[in-house]
C-alpha cells in the first residue's frame, strides 16, 4: 500500500510538470491577450500594461516567474521590488488578470465550496436513482421496466442538461410556482440544479450498475448462495451487488472530480457561482492565471479521487492486490 | 412501484454494511456536512432594489476600468468633481461645489466641495484630485483610458515611460540620514544624477545644520515602493531592505513637483541595514522617472483644483463626471502598501478596505455572483439618496435575467435577447431609446480589389439596413447612414451616398466586375455570435443577389477576432462603436490616420487636419462644423459601412423613479427610489403611448429618501 502510494506520487509529480508546461506554453500561444478589448490601445499604454503584467518577457521567463519562487523581477510588480506571489509551488496562483480585485486562490476558495455541494448534492440523486433502477433493470432484465429504465437512462445521456432544466424550470417555477428561478444560497435553490446536474451521472450509473450486476448475477458464487437457500434479498445486496458495483466506483472517481469542478450549463442557467464557468471564461478571457489554476485544480482532484478509487477496489474486491499491480 | 422499493432496499443497503463500508459512509456524510457549513450564513437580507450587471465587473479601481458594467457600480460609490442629471445628463454639482473656465477655454477651475468626506473620515480635498488623476496617468498604473485626460497639459508626455530609465547614482554620496526633533530618522538621497528628461534632484540645505535637508527627487511616483526602489535596487542584498522597508511611509508630496521621502525608522534599524550594504551599492539603478512639473494640473489651497489643457475642449467637463477621473483615497492605497506589500494592489479595493466618496459603499463582493452595496450615511448628499441597500448581480445568461426578472427576483436588467423581443413590445417597462452606439463593417482599403472606391460604395448600396434592423434586430434599431448616431446635442451628422442595386450594378461594372465577374470572393469576419452571424448572412445573400459575388463568412473567438482585426487580416469585418461621452469627436477621431482604432488602412491628410483644426477650436457652432466636414469626407471615401445605430435594451421596474432612458445608457443610482402606489399610477397616466402593465416591482407605499419625505410632508 505504501509503495503503491509512493508511485503514485511520483507519478503525480511528473503529470503536474507536463500538465502545467504544456497548458502554460499552449495557452500563451494563442493569439490574443488578456489585456485585449474592442478599443484597441495607444502602443504607449499598451507598453505600460505589458511591462506591468510582464507580458513583454520572453516566455521561458514568463514561465520560472509564474511557476517558481525565483525573484526575476528586479523592479516587482508596481515598482516594491518584491514578487507578487510566491509561484505556483508556494500553492499560490498569483492575481487574476481579469477579476483583477482577486487573487485566483480567493476566486477558487470563493467558488469551490459551491461547486462541491452542488456536487454532492447532484451526486446524491445520482447515485439514489442509478444504482437503484440499474439493480431493478438487471433483475427484471428483458422485461418491460428494464425496456423503459434503459429508455430512460439513454435520454439522460442523450439530452442535453440545458433541455432537462428548461422543462424543469417552466414545470416547477412558472406553471407550478414552488421552486426559485435562480440564484444559490438556500436548500430550494439547490434542488433543480442539482437534479438537472445528477441526471446524465445517474443515467451512466444506471447503465453501469445493471451490466456489472448482471454479470455478478451470473457467477458461481451467486449460484451457491441461491442454492443455498438464501433469499433473494440477501443475494442481490450481500453477495451480488458488492461485485457489480465495481464498475460504478471506478466511474465515481474521474465523475466525482468533473462534478466537483463545477458545470458551465447549469451554472449559468441557474446563476450559480461555481467553478465550472471559470474553465470556460478563463480561456476565453485569457485570464492566464485563473485558466492555470483551474486546470491545476482539475488535474489534482482526477489524480487524487483516481487514486482514492484504487485504494477503495482493495476494500470492495479482495482479489485486488495494489502492491502487485504496482 | 418496483422503481421505488428497490431505492428503499439500497438505502437499507447502508445498515447491513461491514465496518469499512460503514467509515466510508460517515465520511460521505462529513464531507456533506462541511460543504453544508461552508455555505451556512451566506445568505443576505434581500436588498432594497436588485439590478442585473449583465457580468462580472474586471475590477473596482477607477483608473484601470473601461467597461460598462464596472461604470454601473463605479457611479454607485464613487463620485467626480460633477454627476449628470440622469435624464437631461447635464453637469451638476458632485465633488466640486461649482467650476469656472477660462476665457480661452484652457484653464479650469474646481471648487471643491467644503465638507464633504470620505468613507474613512478623510476629508475630500482638492489634493485628492490631484493624486488620483496624477496616479492615474502615471505609466505604472496602466490605465487604459489614460487617454481621456491627455487633452490636459503635459498628460501625454507624463503617461509615456521613457525609454531609458536608468540613473547613475554617485555611490559616495548617495542615502544620507538625519534624526528629527520627534525622534524619528529621515532619509533622503541626493547626487542622482539623471541621464535623460529632466535636470538632477534638488537638496535645499536648511540654513541651520541641524535641521533635516530637504530632498526634491525627480520622479513622479505617487507611492511609496517607487520611490523605496532607490534603497533597495542593489541585487545582492534585497533580504535585509526587504524587512525593513515596508516600515517606511508618510512620503509627502511638496506641492510643486518633488517628493519627500521619510521613514519612520529607528536609528538601529537604519544602521543595521545600512550595514548590511542593503541600502546602497551599485552605482547604476533601474527606476522610471518622470516629473510632473510639467503636468498641469495642481491645487492653489486646500479646496481649488486646477488644471490647464492642450486646447479648449468642450467635453472635458462631461469627462471630470466619466469614472475612470473619480478621485481615489491616498491613504487607503498606502496603509494597504505598508500592511501589504507584496500584494496591496489588490487588497486596498477589498470590501474591507477600499475607501469611497460616493452615495453608496460597498459591503460585500461574491465572485459570479453579486456585489452588495449599502447607503453611505457620510455622503454630503445623503439627504437625498433613498435606497438603503442595491446588489449588483452579475447574470450572463439571457434567459437567466429574463426568467429572474419577470419572478422578481430582479428589478433591472440590460439587456433582452431578440428572440422574445416579440413578446415584450408594448410592455410599460420595455422602451428602448436611441443609444449612443454604432454597428458598422470595417473594410480593408489596403486589400484590391477593396481599394477601389466604387467598389466599396457597390458593397454600401446594396446591404438591407431595413431588413436588418426589422427582422433581425427587431428592438427598434435605426439603419444608420453615418458613423455618428444622431442625437448628439446640435450636431447632424451628414449622411453617405445612398443608391439603388442598379446604381451599385453599375459602380461595379464600372470598377471592372460586370456582373460580379472577375470579383474574388467576399469573406465577413466577425466575433462568434447569434446575432452577428444572422447579420452577416442577410449582407451575404444580398451581395451575392445584387452583385452577383461569391460570399463567405468566418467567424472568430472574441480575442483571436480582435488580432485579427487589428493586424488588418480580413476584407470586410463587423464592428461597432460606443460613444464614450456625448460629443461627436469620440466617434470621429477614431479614423485619423494610423489611429490605433482605425483598423481599416484608411487615411486623409484633409481629415485629420480638419480633426485636429476641430480640436483647438473655440467656437462651439464652428467646431461642430469642422467635425460634420471630416465626417463628410468619411462617408464620401468609404472605408466602413455603417449599418444601424443602438437602441438601449433596459427592461426596468415601473416603480423605480429617479431613472430614465437616455443616449449613453448611463443611469445614477444616487437619484433611485421607489415610487408609491399614487406616484406610479401618475406616472402610468402620464405614458405617451398606451402600455400593457406589469408588475412594478418594489414596495406598494414606496421607498423616498428623508429630503423627498421631508417635501412630501410638507404637501
Amino acid at each position: 500500500m505504501i509503495r503503491f502510494l509512493f508511485r503514485r506520487l511520483m507519478w503525480f509529480v511528473v503529470t503536474m510538470a507536463v500538465v502545467m508546461s504544456v497548458s502554460f506554453f499552449l495557452m500563451k500561444n494563442v493569439k490574443g491577450g488578456p489585456f485585449d478589448t474592442e478599443r484597441a490601445l495607444e502602443p504607449a499604454i499598451e507598453a505600460n500594461i505589458q511591462a506591468r503584467y510582464h507580458l513583454d518577457w520572453p516566455l521561458w521567463k514568463q514561465f520560472l516567474h509564474y511557476t517558481g519562487p525565483f525573484n526575476l523581477d528586479e523592479r516587482g510588480l508596481g515598482g516594491s521590488g518584491k514578487k507578487l506571489w510566491g509561484g505556483v509551488l508556494s500553492g499560490d496562483f498569483g492575481p487574476s488578470f481579469r477579476y483583477r480585485d482577486f487573487t485566483v486562490n480567493d476566486i477558487i476558495g470563493q467558488a469551490l465550496p459551491i461547486s462541491a455541494l452542488l456536487g454532492v448534492v447532484s451526486m446524491m440523486w445520482a447515485l439514489a436513482l442509478g444504482v437503484s433502477t440499474g439493480i431493478a433493470s438487471a433483475l427484471r432484465r428483458g422485461s418491460g421496466l428494464d425496456l423503459a429504465l434503459r429508455l430512460a437512462a439513454t435520454g439522460g445521456i442523450a439530452l442535453p442538461n440545458f433541455v432537462i432544466a428548461g422543462f424543469l424550470i417552466i414545470l416547477f417555477v412558472f406553471l407550478i410556482p414552488l421552486l426559485p428561478v435562480a440564484g444559490w444560497g438556500s436548500t430550494k435553490e439547490m434542488l433543480l440544479p442539482g437534479f438537472c446536474l445528477g441526471l446524465v451521472y445517474a443515467a451512466y450509473v444506471a447503465r453501469l450498475t445493471r451490466t456489472g450486476m448482471l454479470e455478478a448475477l451470473s457467477q458461481d458464487h451467486i449460484r451457491t448462495a441461491q442454492a443455498k437457500g438464501l433469499s433473494p434479498r440477501t443475494v442481490v445486496l450481500r453477495h451480488a451487488l458488492k461485485g457489480g458495483l465495481l464498475p460504478v466506483v471506478s466511474y465515481l472517481g474521474p465523475a466525482t472530480a468533473g462534478i466537483l469542478t463545477g458545470s458551465l450549463v447549469i451554472e449559468r442557467i441557474f446563476f450559480i457561482p461555481g467553478l465550472g464557468s471559470h474553465f470556460v471564461n478563463s480561456a476565453s478571457n485569457r485570464d492566464y492565471t485563473l485558466a492555470m489554476g483551474v486546470t491545476i485544480l482539475y488535474t489534482v482532484l482526477v489524480y487524487t479521487l483516481n487514486t482514492v478509487v484504487d485504494l477503495a477496489y482493495t476494500l470492495l474486491d479482495p482479489r485486488i492486490d495494489l502492491a502487485e499491480e504496482a | 412501484m418496483d422503481g421505488s422499493r428497490r431505492v428503499l432496499a439500497s438505502m437499507s443497503l447502508i445498515s447491513s454494511l461491514p465496518p469499512r463500508q460503514t467509515l466510508a459512509a460517515l465520511l460521505l456524510a462529513l464531507v456533506l456536512a462541511s460543504a453544508l457549513a461552508l455555505t451556512r450564513g451566506a445568505r443576505l437580507e434581500t436588498a432594497d432594489y436588485v439590478m442585473n450587471n449583465g457580468s462580472e465587473v474586471q475590477t473596482l479601481d477607477p483608473a484601470t476600468v473601461t467597461g460598462v458594467p464596472e461604470g454601473r457600480v463605479l457611479r454607485a460609490i464613487f463620485e467626480g468633481l460633477i454627476v449628470k442629471h440622469p435624464e437631461t445628463l447635464e453637469p451638476l454639482p458632485g465633488g466640486a461645489q461649482s467650476w469656472e473656465v477660462s476665457e480661452d477655454g484652457l484653464t479650469w477651475t474646481f471648487h471643491i466641495r467644503q465638507g464633504a468626506k470620505w468613507t474613512n473620515g478623510d476629508d475630500l480635498t482638492a489634493e485628492d484630485w490631484v493624486f488620483s488623476w496624477r496616479r492615474f496617468l502615471h505609466p505604472d498604473t496602466a490605465a487604459y483610458y489614460a487617454y481621456q485626460l491627455w487633452y490636459v497639459r503635459g498628460a501625454r508626455q507624463y503617461t509615456r515611460q521613457p525609454e531609458d530609465r536608468s540613473f547613475t547614482a554617485d555611490p559616495a554620496g548617495g542615502l544620507w540620514y538625519q534624526r528629527m526633533s520627534d525622534g524619528r530618522i529621515q532619509i533622503g538621497l541626493h547626487g542622482y544624477v539623471l541621464e535623460h528628461e529632466s535636470g538632477p534632484v534638488r537638496v535645499e540645505l536648511p540654513a541651520d545644520p541641524a535641521d533635516p535637508a530637504t530632498v526634491h527627487l525627480n520622479t513622479r511616483s505617487w507611492t511609496l515602493p517607487f520611490a523605496i526602489t532607490n534603497l533597495e535596487g542593489n541585487p545582492k542584498a534585497p533580504t535585509e531592505a526587504a524587512a525593513l522597508l515596508p516600515r517606511c511611509y508618510g512620503l509627502k508630496n511638496d506641492e510643486d513637483s518633488g517628493w519627500l521621502l521619510k521613514g519612520a525608522l529607528t536609528e538601529t534599524d537604519w544602521k543595521a541595514a545600512h550595514k548590511s550594504g542593503a541600502l546602497l551599492d551599485g552605482p547604476t539603478y533601474r527606476r522610471e522617472v518622470a516629473d510632473t512639473r510639467h503636468l498641469k494640473i495642481w491645487r492653489e489651497g486646500s479646496h481649488t483644483l486646477k488644471v490647464t489643457l492642450n486646447s479648449p475642449t468642450p467635453f472635458f467637463l462631461d469627462l471630470t463626471g466619466f469614472y475612470p477621473t473619480f478621485p481615489v483615497n491616498r491613504r487607503n492605497l498606502e496603509e494597504a502598501q505598508e500592511r501589504w506589500p507584496d500584494r496591496w494592489e489588490i487588497e486596498w479595493l477589498r470590501a474591507s478596505n477600499i475607501v469611497t466618496n460616493g452615495p453608496f459603499r460597498l459591503l460585500e463582493r461574491r465572485v459570479n455572483d453579486r456585489i452588495r452595496l449599502v447607503k453611505n450615511e457620510t455622503y454630503w448628499d445623503a439627504d437625498h439618496v433613498a435606497m438603503n441597500s442595491i446588489d449588483i448581480l452579475a447574470i450572463e445568461q439571457d434567459s437567466t435575467m429574463l426568467n429572474l426578472y419577470l419572478t422578481g427576483g430582479c428589478d433591472a436588467i440590460d439587456r433582452v435577447n431578440t428572440n422574445v423581443v416579440q413578446e415584450l413590445w408594448g410592455r410599460e417597462d420595455f422602451q428602448p431609446t436611441p443609444y449612443l452606439g454604432t454597428y458598422f463593417y470595417r473594410v480593408n482599403v489596403h486589400q484590391p480589389p477593396y481599394d477601389d472606391l466604387r467598389v466599396r460604395q457597390a458593397l454600401s448600396m446594396v446591404i438591407p439596413r431595413k431588413a436588418i434592423c426589422d427582422n433581425v434586430m427587431k428592438m427598434g434599431q435605426v439603419p444608420a447612414s453615418s458613423l455618428t448616431p444622431p442625437g448628439i446635442g446640435t450636431y447632424t451628422p451628414p449622411s453617405m451616398k445612398l443608391g439603388s442595386a442598379d446604381e451599385a450594378r453599375a459602380l461595379f461594372a464600372a470598377a471592372g466586375y460586370p456582373d460580379g465577374k472577375g470579383f474574388p470572393p467576399v469573406e465577413i469576419h466577425y466575433n462568434t455570435s447569434e446575432a452577428h452571424s444572422s447579420i452577416a448572412q442577410v449582407i451575404a445573400l444580398a451581395w451575392q443577389d445584387e452583385l452577383g459575388i461569391r460570399t463567405k463568412l468566418r467567424n472568430e473567438e472574441w480575442k483571436v477576432y480582435l488580432d485579427t482585426q487589428q493586424n488588418l487580416r480580413f476584407q470586410v469585418s463587423r464592428s461597432a462603436w460606443i460613444g464614450d461621452y456625448s460629443d461627436p469627436n469620440t466617434f470621429i477621431d477614431m479614423f485619423v490616420t494610423g489611429g490605433e482604432n482605425n483598423k481599416t488602412g484608411w487615411g486623409n491628410p484633409k481629415y485629420d487636419a480638419l480633426v485636429a483644426a476641430a480640436a483647438s477650436e473655440l467656437d462651439a457652432a464652428r467646431r461642430l462644423e469642422l467635425l460634420g466636414e471630416a465626417e463628410a469626407i468619411l462617408l464620401e471615401e468609404m472605408p466602413i459601412l455603417p449599418i444601424y445605430y443602438y437602441v438601449t435594451q433596459n427592461l426596468t421596474a415601473p416603480r423605480l423613479g429617479g431613472n430614465s432612458e437616455n443616449v449613453l445608457d448611463e443611469h445614477f443610482p444616487k437619484f433611485w427610489y421607489w415610487m408609491d402606489d399614487e406616484e406610479l399610477a401618475q406616472k402610468r397616466a402620464n405614458y405617451p403611448q398606451e402600455f400593457q402593465f406589469v408588475d412594478p416591482h418594489g414596495p406598494k407605499d414606496g421607498l423616498y429618501s428623508p429630503a423627498q419625505q421631508a417635501a412630501r410632508g410638507q404637501q
